[in-house]
């Protein structure tokens, strides 16, 4: 872990903050403090939104919770639509969903992967690639990419339209939908649905390889900055199916360390608070999730794209497994370490579910009547799923009524906090330390945050157990006076 | 043979029988008249306000005003829209409404009414009342943050199931609805989700346990036509959230 985490000193460093985040979901900071010298001596990422979800569905009935928990976000609700509805699943006892059911909850994931990569790359991260980084600040966004390289800008527009549409079709809406139900799904596809999907998807799929040939021109265009920059070193955590290959939608749990050697695998989820846990820090909203058996230092790991493709051992489409093999060469048998090549995995999962989605629409399971499965009632459920950004768990307790007791979510950012503060003190030490700080040369360290594709509403929701700080200090000698601390667990003590 | 008797309404002529309230005799002759605590199958209410015309110039409640030969009645017009309006954002202010993530959307009486008066926002600053929600029936399940105060299950259990399950406690704002059980408590009652009182609720308040979002987007009730054009919930068979009794 970095030294850059917390100043020895803060009092006599100037502070500047990159406030907000731009071109990222939700509302974050990053916080640098320096010395006269310009050396960086303290680099955090802070999230400063808080939600309070897991909170205020207390009380609320279990079978409300994929649609009400779905508004944490507007990027990727489906995510946490259908992580619900799989612990709803096991709360109603359905051990087993019927095909119908699951394959179009995988269609409507599909889509939501589709459209969210499509969002990230195309209109948030795309003007990290093609303009440079002193680049007037005004026209790095989508309009300059729409001015300077339409057809780029319009292949995002229109691929993100088309995940879009895929969600409509099994969900009812594009954003915040309801296509779930306990032990399954509300709808089957019709025909005419089926058509209108199959309509546009080869040329979906041709522009998920154009996206790859521009991805790998960059690379090629600029090596030693790809390979280096925001790149650490980490353990990785997905979900991987029962054969090794990628699956966004169910499988079982798999860690591997820096050096790609299994840390465990195939790890029914509903375990994982054995090898997972959450350490809280002071600074910050967000949790900091790591492998218990490593421990906070060294147990910290990374999840999403790069994540996911590190960590398969094939893809089960073709185009995006030949993508996934000239991807790993660069590795030479270890993990891809390389921060950017997230935006690379991410593109090589657009390419997977748009293959996957034309499996998908070929199936007549999606045209069954058999909906919805129940069982015997449950108390616990717990449901976890490769949300574009990462794994997303969650977690439900009922009452005897049905009514929430308690909750749980670790959502994919989450995961990835203390890489994404790995990272920034990483650019911050190679590109920053040493230099009077500009605009483009902040944008470093936005270009490293945007690199995981956070989504920072989703991550901040730790209600009723966020730490406190309360100093008085001196106005005559600067020093501490009174110190009062609200731990991690709400016990308030005197620290002076 | 002497002319039925009728009075205008919006400029249409309505033709009532002895004993008709404007309201029955309205939607008798097809025209909607906005409402939330009226149902034909009930002895009116008049405490929701939300139907009041003007009746030769004077504002009453449409679902309690005899009908009168050659009244003339004024619904649709912008001053009354006003009025009704403000009626359904003070509902909507009043209890914890949260459309985004309630089962019923879409299937709303309420929201159907809302959205006919032309509310589109609350207006109001929310009271954010602290209420609970009642599921220790092992088949309904009632959120009192839903509840308008309608009576509509309080009259339905009285006068058609003969339960007398439901009743209004406390009066002006502190009114709510309670249970009729020394616990209040739906579990400790012989309620039955084929009561008249489980398919009455204009909103998401009494709800069939288990289950939700059955009924896909775009095919639930409101989801297509106003309720000018579809009718009250629980007049129609979907009234029941179109959800299925298995």
């Amino acid at each position: 872990m970095s030294t850059l985490e917390t100043a020895a000193r803060p009092e006599y460093l100037c502070r500047i903050a990159i406030d907000p985040l731009s071109r990222v979901e939700g509302h974050g900071k990053v916080t640098l403090l320096v010395d006269r010298d310009h050396h960086i001596r303290q680099a955090r990422l802070h999230i400063v939104e808080f939600r309070g979800f897991e909170k205020f569905i207390q009380g609320r009935p279990y079978w409300e919770v994929p649609v009400l928990v779905q508004r944490l976000c507007g990027i990727c609700p489906v995510s946490h639509h259908l992580a619900a509805a799989k612990a709803v699943d096991q709360l109603v006892g359905a051990r087993e969903i019927p095909p119908t059911a699951e394959k179009m909850r995988r269609l409507m994931h599909y889509g939501q992967t589709l459209q969210s990569h499509a969002v990230h790359f195309f209109h948030l991260a795309s003007p990290d690639f093609l303009f440079d980084f002193d680049h007037e600040a005004a026209y790095r966004n989508i309009g300059g990419v729409m001015a300077d390289y339409p057809d780029v800008a319009r292949q995002g527009v229109l691929l993100r339209k088309y995940g879009q549409e895929v969600i409509r079709v099994t969900a009812g809406k594009r954003i915040h939908g309801s296509g779930t139900v306990p032990g399954g799904v509300n709808k089957a596809l019709t025909l005419q649905e089926r058509n209108y999907l199959l309509a546009d998807l080869d040329l979906m799929i041709q522009w998920g390889r154009n996206i790859l040939k521009l991805m790998k021109a960059a690379y090629a265009a600029n090596p030693g900055y790809f390979t280096y920059f925001a790149t650490i070193r980490s353990n990785y955590l997905s979900l991987i199916r029962a054969d090794g290959a990628l699956d966004l939608y169910h499988g079982g749990l798999r860690a591997k360390n820096d050096k790609g050697e299994i840390l465990f695998d195939h790890l029914d989820y509903r375990r994982y608070a054995q090898v997972l846990r959450e350490q809280v820090k002071p600074w910050s909203y967000m949790k900091f999730p790591f492998i218990n058996s490593l421990g906070p230092e060294r147990g910290w790991y990374r999840v999403g794209p790069l994540a996911r493709i590190d960590n398969c051992d094939f893809i089960a489409t073709p185009l995006a497994e030949e993508e996934r093999r000239e991807f790993m060469a660069l590795g030479g048998g270890e993990p891809i370490h390389v921060t950017l090549a997230y935006h690379w995995a991410r593109m090589i999962e657009l390419l997977h579910v748009t293959e996957a989605i034309k499996e998908l629409l070929l199936d007549p399971d999606l045209f069954g009547d058999e909906l919805a499965a129940r069982g015997e009632m449950a108390r616990e459920g717990i449901g976890v799923i490769e949300a574009p950004r990462g794994t997303l768990f969650h977690h439900y307790r009922i009452n005897e009524d049905g009514l929430i007791e308690k909750a749980n979510l670790i959502v994919s950012t989450t995961n990835n906090n203390q890489a994404m503060n790995e990272s920034i003190r990483q650019v911050a030490e190679r590109y920053l330390d040493g230099k009077e700080l500009t605009e483009p040369l902040l944008n470093q360290i936005e270009v490293a945050v945007r690199a995981y594709d956070p989504c920072l509403s989703c991550a901040t929701h730790a209600l009723g157990r966020m730490p406190l700080y309360v100093e008085l200090v001196s106005e005559d000698s600067g020093s501490v006076v009174d110190c009062l601390v609200r731990d991690a667990d709400g016990t308030v003590r005197n620290s002076v | 043979m002497s002319e039925q008797p009728s009075f205008t309404l919006d400029g249409r002529r309505i033709p009532f029988r002895d004993g008709q309230t404007v309201m029955a005799a309205a939607l008798a002759a097809g025209v909607y008249i906005p409402h939330l605590c009226f149902n034909p199958e009930f002895a009116p209410h008049g405490s929701c306000r939300v139907c009041l015309v003007k009746v030769n110039g004077r504002v009453q409640a449409a679902c309690t005003t005899p009908a009168a030969a050659g009244q003339l009645v004024q619904s649709e017009i912008e001053e009354l829209r006003e009025i009704r309006r403000g009626i359904l954002q003070m509902l909507f202010v009043e209890g914890n409404h949260v459309c985004p993530a309630c089962e019923k959307s879409g299937a709303c009486q309420l929201q159907a009414v809302a959205y006919y008066v032309g509310m589109l926002a609350p207006h109001y600053t929310h009271f954010y009342p602290r209420r609970s929600v009642d599921a220790s029936h092992p088949e309904a399940v009632i959120d009192f943050n839903r509840c308008i105060l309608c009576e509509l299950c309080v009259r339905a259990s009285r006068e058609v199931d003969g339960k007398n399950i439901f009743a209004v406690r406390g009066r002006g704002i502190n009114a709510r609805l309670v249970v009729n059980t020394p616990s209040g408590k739906l579990g400790a009652t012989d309620f039955s989700v084929g009561d008249k009182a489980a398919q009455v609720c204009p909103t998401g308040a009494i709800l069939l346990k288990h289950h939700g979002y059955e009924i896909p987007i775009g095919q639930r009730l409101y989801d297509r036509k106003p309720i000018n054009v579809v009718g009250d919930v629980a007049q129609l068979s979907e009234s029941r959230g179109g959800r299925r009794h298995d």
